[in-house]
């Protein structure tokens, strides 16, 4: 019985959601304030009835009910009780449902806290809110429903993949949808403002921090889904260029250039109709991502979804999306193109060069993911483009866009002099060229790739300690201050953490039995033994390796390779020795004869960087949208 | 400087920047894309000659032959056999019976040297392109 409560608390959120989606927005259209009033407590209703679905098949899961077909198929009673929650949106349907119970979380949140805002605003935004909720539930219901029965039920579950049976899956999937999702309230109050006519700074203010908060959990999920990779799947990669990856680094690409954008438009009326453009386009290359990773046209490991129905659905859906936002906006958009005068060396001039910078390398990345597809459509061949075309397009787009970097928050609002910003940063960048010829040096051997990250990394670095030296003289820096350099700090972090893998990192595939050494990256590591151990739903070969520097024992490493019970697929599970200027990665590959086996060993120097950079620019997103002039208005709405 | 002017070199800054990325991808596109070929065209000689290049098909049944950690085995979409060598790690799920794509290039002796074995993350999926190839060659073998 209670699966069919779950399937009837959806059929109710669809009805309402309809309610949500359509009478407020008719009501603010034709001045009826009785319609009006309706969006919040139908939004609150919608979120109840989601939470109480979402519950419902959890609960399924905990109890092992496997009578519903998608419990059936993603858990059994063997999984530990961590992995059987996480194993709710471990597959399509689940993780669907997720999606739109984040959906009406954010719009949740933006019912609570926008009391002091104009309730036309309220309502409209709550209203394109509900209709994209209503379209998803729709998908859900007609397609993936996660509480279909399966009778006669199964006397145990098919289990999880064993590939997500790790912390990872607990945390990444909710974080990065979060993301996602998060840009739907960016696009709900741009299409609001096009349909009120009123797109003024109040508008930018009110939709930046919003947009802020859906880029850190991007930002955080992409980190998590990275670092995932590079532990779990035994490849000791970090990023791969999969068109799922891609799904989910293009929407940040946007992102980011609308979090730029938006600052212009909030400080200085400007690039009102781009800003719009923007946030229409970052939801719907959410939605896009949306359907590549669910609709199975990718041959990719997410890509668990192969029905073409509901591919057709999400298209339709996504056309339907882009095609009405793109049509109001072409016939609202503000006729004022650039607002507030500025001249050529100003900071705004500076911001929307990042921007075409941002919006390009996005471009070429989605051609990228989509030519293959485009291809195998057109009944042209099949094709593949891998990591070479990505790498070869989108690291000469970054060059530019990290140079920006270090010279946009320098200069001024409206107007600025070069020849002044110049004197201020030679010796940035004078630090910059010493870093970029030293540091490859002192690793070893010179290359152009390592000598201009680590020159761009330290450009950024040099010319943010510059500046914040010269705001703390002057006076206290706004925590939005300290964000934008945080998070610029990050990007630098990043840079250099990927120039140190990309240029040092060291592999090996060896044949080793036990007692042999071998050396890596100034480190020699022993295969001392391996034997049988037994896990909780699984069997596994697990090598003991001893990692020594100069004859001295460091760490003692545990690589396995597991087989589950519940699956015939065998599953390397790597071990990592984590440092702050080096990992050391080993993997147990398949036995050989005469007992010996192959092994992968990495030595990868300040590959936590990768992470730890991301990590701060969150946090500088953190602290950007905690900055007082937002917090005033939340206090003036408790009161 | 007038407005006017200055939105027409900022204009002409934004389209110079796609402009130049436009020539990086499409250089990026000419020299890095993989094509698919099905074993029967590799035989039939369809294959390129001195780029690299993607195969799918069935690791055949006992074709799997380890040389320390080179390993050799058979590529077959059931019509014909190509003979693959691979130094390395194999991935998880790479079997003999089991579809696999594989990307590489032919030496000298018509041998498919790999670069990279993609066998992908599920026991039960087969990945398109090996599914591809063995329809491929089923169909043209019934219209024979």
């Amino acid at each position: 019985m209670i699966p069919e409560f779950g399937h009837y608390a959806l059929i109710l959120a669809f009805c309402i959601a309809c309610i949500q989606g359509v009478l407020p927005l008719l009501g603010a259209h034709q001045g009826r304030r009785e319609w009006l009033v309706l969006a919040r407590p139908a939004a609150q209703t919608v979120f109840c009835l989601l939470a109480i679905a979402f519950a419902i098949l959890a609960w399924s899961f905990y109890i092992n009910d496997f009578s519903v077909l998608y419990v059936a198929e993603h858990s059994n009673s063997q999984l530990p009780i961590i992995y059987r929650l996480g194993a709710v949106w471990g597959g399509h349907e689940g993780s669907l449902l997720l999606w739109i119970f984040l959906l009406s979380t954010w719009t949740i949140l933006v019912a609570q806290l926008s009391k002091a805002l104009d309730e036309f605003m309220v309502a409209r935004v709550i209203g394109v809110l509900g209709l994209v909720t209503s379209g998803l539930l729709l998908f859900v219901l007609t397609t993936s429903n996660p509480f279909a029965r399966l009778l006669p039920a199964a006397q145990d579950g098919r289990s999880l993949n064993p590939l997500l049976q790790d912390p990872g899956l607990v945390f990444h999937p909710p974080m990065l949808y979060m993301g996602y999702v998060g840009f739907s309230v960016a696009f709900a109050f741009a299409i609001a403002s096009l349909l009120s006519g009123r797109l003024d700074a109040a508008w930018a203010r009110w939709s930046r921090p919003w947009t802020t908060a859906a880029w850190v959990f991007l930002t955080l999920g992409i980190a998590l889904g990275s670092w995932w990779a590079y532990y779990e799947l035994g490849w000791g990669g970090w990023w791969f260029w999969d068109p799922v990856e891609n799904a989910s680094f293009i929407p940040w690409l946007v992102g980011t250039a609308l979090l730029h954008s938006l600052a212009v438009t909030e400080k200085r009326g400007g690039f009102k109709s781009w800003t719009v453009l923007l946030a229409i386009t970052a939801f719907s290359l959410s939605l896009l991502g949306t359907f590549l990773v669910r609709s199975g046209v990718l041959t990719s490991v997410h890509a668990f979804a192969t029905d073409p129905r509901r591919g057709i659905f999400i298209l339709i859906f996504l056309a339907l999306v882009v095609g009405s936002s793109l049509a109001l906006y072409a016939w609202r958009a503000p006729k004022s193109t650039m607002g507030g005068k500025f001249s050529l060396s100003s900071r705004e001039t500076l911001i929307l060069l990042g921007n075409v910078f941002l919006v390009v390398s996005a471009g070429s990345v989605l051609l990228g993911t989509l030519y293959p597809l485009l291809i195998d459509a057109l009944h042209l061949g099949k094709i593949s483009v891998g990591p070479p075309y990505f790498n070869s397009v989108f690291v000469p787009i970054m060059i530019p866009l990290l140079v920006l970097m270090g010279i946009g928050p320098w200069a001024n609002w409206k107007n600025t002099d070069l020849v002044v910003v110049i004197k201020r940063l030679w010796l940035a960048g004078l630090a910059a060229v010493a870093a970029g010829i030293t540091i490859p040096l002192l690793m070893g051997q010179f290359t152009w790739l390592a000598g201009v990250g680590f020159l761009l990394a330290f450009w950024v670095i040099a010319s943010g300690c510059l500046q914040i030296i010269r705001q703390a003289k002057a006076g206290k820096p706004t925590r939005s201050f300290i964000g934008m350099q945080l998070a610029h700090l990050g990007i630098a972090v990043f840079v250099i953490g990927i120039t140190m893998v990309g240029g040092y990192q060291e592999e090996k595939d060896v044949r080793m039995s036990a007692g042999d050494t071998v050396s890596v990256g100034g480190y020699e590591i022993q295969l001392q033994s391996v034997a049988e151990a037994l896990g909780p739903n699984y069997q596994a070969m697990r090598g003991t390796f001893l990692l020594m520097k100069n004859g001295k024992a460091e760490a003692t490493m545990y690589p396995e390779k597991r087989s589950y019970f519940s699956s015939t697929m065998p599953m390397t599970e790597a071990a990592i020795d984590a440092g702050l200027t080096r990992d050391i990665y080993v993997s147990l590959g398949e036995e050989l004869d005469d007992k010996s086996w192959a092994v992968r060993v990495y030595y990868k120097p300040f590959v936590d960087w990768i992470w730890g950079g991301c990590l701060l620019m969150a946090l500088g997103g953190v602290l950007a949208m905690s900055d007082k002039r937002y917090r005033m208005k939340l206090k003036k709405q408790i009161s | 400087m007038k407005p006017r002017h200055k939105r027409a070199l900022l204009i002409i800054a934004a389209l110079a920047v796609i402009g130049v990325a436009a020539l990086l991808i499409l250089n990026a596109l000419n020299s890095n894309i993989a094509l698919y070929v099905t074993p029967s065209e590799v035989a039939a000689g369809k294959a390129p000659h001195g780029q690299a290049f993607r195969i799918g098909g069935m690791v055949k049944d006992g074709s799997l032959k380890r040389d320390g950690l080179t390993v050799h085995f058979v590529i077959t979409d059931m019509a014909k056999d190509i003979s693959v060598s691979y130094t390395g790690i194999l991935p998880d799920l790479f079997k003999e019976g089991k579809g696999a794509v594989i990307q590489g290039r032919l030496n000298s002796n018509d041998e498919f040297v790999a670069s990279e074995v993609l066998a992908k993350h599920d026991e039960n999926y087969m990945p398109p392109e090996a599914k591809h190839a063995l329809e491929q060659a089923q169909k043209n073998g019934s219209s024979k």
